[in-house]
């Protein structure tokens, strides 16, 4: 079957969504996607389509996260919620070795190298973004992750395109969203009008080809290509936050002592939210611990964050003691020295970290007062 | 996609103590056998993790020959819960070691040039490999200059070797402690006040620092009112290197991370930033 061919846009019905779970989990792939849960739409295994957040949408704010249903039975309706998938390649917690002691000295056990074969059902096009940072850090650097590049190795990601923008969602002006480009095996588009709720498909891989090829679709008519993509656009007309990046790596890096900086800090309580939400900060921390009988150590790794205290230790204490100094470090690592260290910014616009913040200190509006004159009063 | 087989960073490689001397109070060096992996190549500058049995790690700077990379040797303060049980250990215990890491001094870039080698307390540690190779390549430098400052007398580093040293006709040596008793013949002051007085030609000297932050400042702004250009003056940054491969984030140091970026850093590259507190 020549590729073009098997690449250009189906229909799926929605009431027929099951069939690509099902699709999915009949090759073997564990299957990942939203769920609503604990308040909150989560990412965990999803085994039917009706485990989706079916009419659910996601009210956001800074510092505010709500759910609420809606008289409709969109299974996209929403946003990005606290998880990302991070947590699925960059785990939080994990032991790297064991270490057993004996006459000769000690020997070091590494544990197995992890083996993932998952499907992302509902990857929004920042967060293909964000693992595709996370992905030149981790992999393609100089020192790559071998644990990272094993979880990485075989996944399949179905995108969807938001249809609606959230409240703190700022991707458009990212360059990372709303729409997916790139990066998915299957990007999938709600197309819901009256009477007729169905999904458009797109393929972007030879195994998403194969995928959709298991599927009751029927080849994409004109209007619904039309219609799918003025869902992008209207979503992305929508979205009322942005992130001025022309100029920022330069003003963050040359105001390093900008009064801004005190001002945050007075909001900002170092607790790490935004650290943990976002979908590309991978600090780790390393812990060695031994068993009770001193024979047998182990050393784990856990997600850290730039915010506590003990992060920037060194003999004789923190370099980082003050909060407007963890803020600042965290600010201009993501916005400015991302782009020295790794090519591109480390943010994707998903507004994560604006959300869970718990005083709803906004990254778009404090990278935008640094470096201009103080406001009076 | 294929996966990387480079092995792991993160795993530690046991290496039995061959030697261990006590330098000063709670000043320590270790020789680490490496014959059975053929040696421990590294350069100039470079750390490596020290781990003594599930204690945690410690980057903990090389400070033997790199001409003798059968000799691999750290020279250690205990200060903090790891390197105070590295302390506990001994010869034939084993330590854990990942590395070598990080950015080295310019050697060669150095070559053809005056050298001088300015070092405070354990800072000499780091910088015993560039003199070790400019004694060995004595011929590709012009002047070289040791300015080495301690606390006291009794915190004197390889105390032996740089009387060796000293004793050189082609190599100026000179050590300045911050107190000392009627005993002590040598100089006192802070180590910024032997530079002016080293032989060495400001517009060819190679300047390497190593000590805390405020000692390598005034010793560039020393080197600087001489005529020492600062793209020729090299220092080394001390931040919490815990992965070593620019994966962990806690070295963080501007743009750069210490332990792969650093910790020798050219000083124009970093002057702003050390101005800055909490960087």
């Amino acid at each position: 079957m020549p590729a073009s061919a098997a690449r250009l846009p189906v229909v799926l019905a929605a009431a027929d969504l099951d069939a690509l779970v099902q699709a999915l989990a009949g090759r073997g792939y564990r299957v990942l996607g939203p769920v609503a849960r604990d308040g909150a739409i989560v990412i965990d295994d999803v085994r039917h389509a009706a485990d989706l957040p079916i009419g659910l949408e996601d009210v956001q704010g800074p510092g505010r996260y709500r759910l609420e249903r809606r008289e409709h039975d969109a299974f996209f309706a929403f946003t990005v919620g606290p998880h990302s998938w991070k947590q699925t390649f960059h785990v939080p917690v994990e032991r790297l070795f064991q270490i057993r002691r004996h006459k000769e000295g000690f020997s070091v056990l590494p544990d197995a190298t992890p083996r993932l074969h998952v499907a992302l059902l509902g990857a929004r096009a920042c967060e293909i973004h964000a693992i595709e940072i996370q992905d030149r850090i981790l992999i393609h650097g100089e020192h790559p992750d071998p644990r990272y590049a094993a979880r990485r190795g075989d996944v399949f990601v179905v995108a969807v395109n938001c249809m609606r923008a959230g409240n703190t969602c700022f991707c458009a002006s990212m360059g990372t969203g709303p729409r997916a480009e790139r990066g998915f095996d299957l990007a999938l588009t709600e197309l819901i009008e009256s009477g007729a709720h169905r999904f458009l498909i797109e393929i972007g891989s030879d195994e998403g080809a194969a995928v959709a090829a298991e599927l009751p679709v029927r080849p994409a008519n004109p209007e619904e290509i039309g219609a799918a993509a003025s869902v992008s656009e209207r979503t992305a007309a929508a979205m009322g936050r942005r992130l001025d990046t022309s100029g920022l790596k330069e003003r963050l890096q040359k105001n390093l002592e900008h009064p801004r900086w005190d001002d945050v800090a007075t909001r900002c309580l170092a607790c790490g939210n935004c650290t943990m939400v976002c979908p590309t900060c991978f600090c780790v921390e390393f812990e060695d611990t031994t068993d009770l009988s001193g024979e047998t150590a182990e050393r784990t790794k856990r997600w850290e964050s730039c915010f506590t205290l003990g992060f920037s230790h060194v003999h004789g204490g923190s370099v980082r003691s003050s909060i407007k100094a963890r803020y600042r470090q965290w600010l201009t690592h993501k916005l400015a020295g991302w782009h020295d260290q790794f090519g591109s910014s480390g943010c994707v616009g998903c507004g994560r970290c604006i959300t869970w913040c718990p005083v709803g200190i906004d990254i778009t509006e404090e990278a935008a007062a640094v470096g201009l004159p103080e406001k009076d009063g | 996609m294929t996966v990387s087989s480079a092995p792991d960073p993160m795993l530690p490689e046991p290496l039995r103590i061959a030697r261990a001397k006590r330098e000063t109070h709670g000043v320590f060096t270790f020789e680490l056998d490496v014959s059975a992996r053929g040696g421990f190549p590294f350069l100039p500058g470079q750390f490596n993790m020290l781990y003594p049995f599930g204690a945690g790690e410690s980057a903990i700077s090389i400070s033997s020959d790199p001409h003798q990379p059968d000799r691999l040797e750290h020279t250690i303060r205990a200060v903090g819960a790891v390197t105070r049980a590295i302390e506990r250990l001994g010869r034939g215990d084993v330590v854990g070691v990942r590395g070598p890491f990080g950015s080295a001094w310019p050697i060669r870039e150095a070559e053809g040039r005056d050298l001088v080698v300015i070092a405070g307390g354990i800072g000499l540690a780091p910088l015993r490999p560039v003199v070790y190779h400019a004694l060995r390549r004595r011929e590709a430098f012009g002047k070289v200059a040791l300015l080495y400052g301690t606390r006291t007398p009794d915190d004197i580093l390889y105390r032996k070797e740089i009387e060796r040293w000293r004793g050189r006709l082609d190599v100026e040596v000179e050590v300045t402690v911050d107190t000392a008793g009627s005993d002590w013949r040598g100089n006192t002051g802070v180590v910024t006040k032997l530079i002016s007085r080293a032989a060495f030609d400001p517009g060819r000297a190679f300047a390497m620092i190593c000590g805390p932050e405020i000692m390598m400042r005034f010793c560039a702004r020393e080197l600087e009112r001489l005529g020492v250009s600062l793209d020729r003056i090299w220092i080394t940054m001390e931040r919490n290197m815990r992965c070593g491969t620019g994966l962990c984030g806690h070295c963080q140091f501007g743009p750069s991370f210490v332990c792969k970026d650093g910790p020798v850093y050219r000083y124009d590259r970093v002057q702003d930033l050390l101005l800055v507190r909490e960087v």
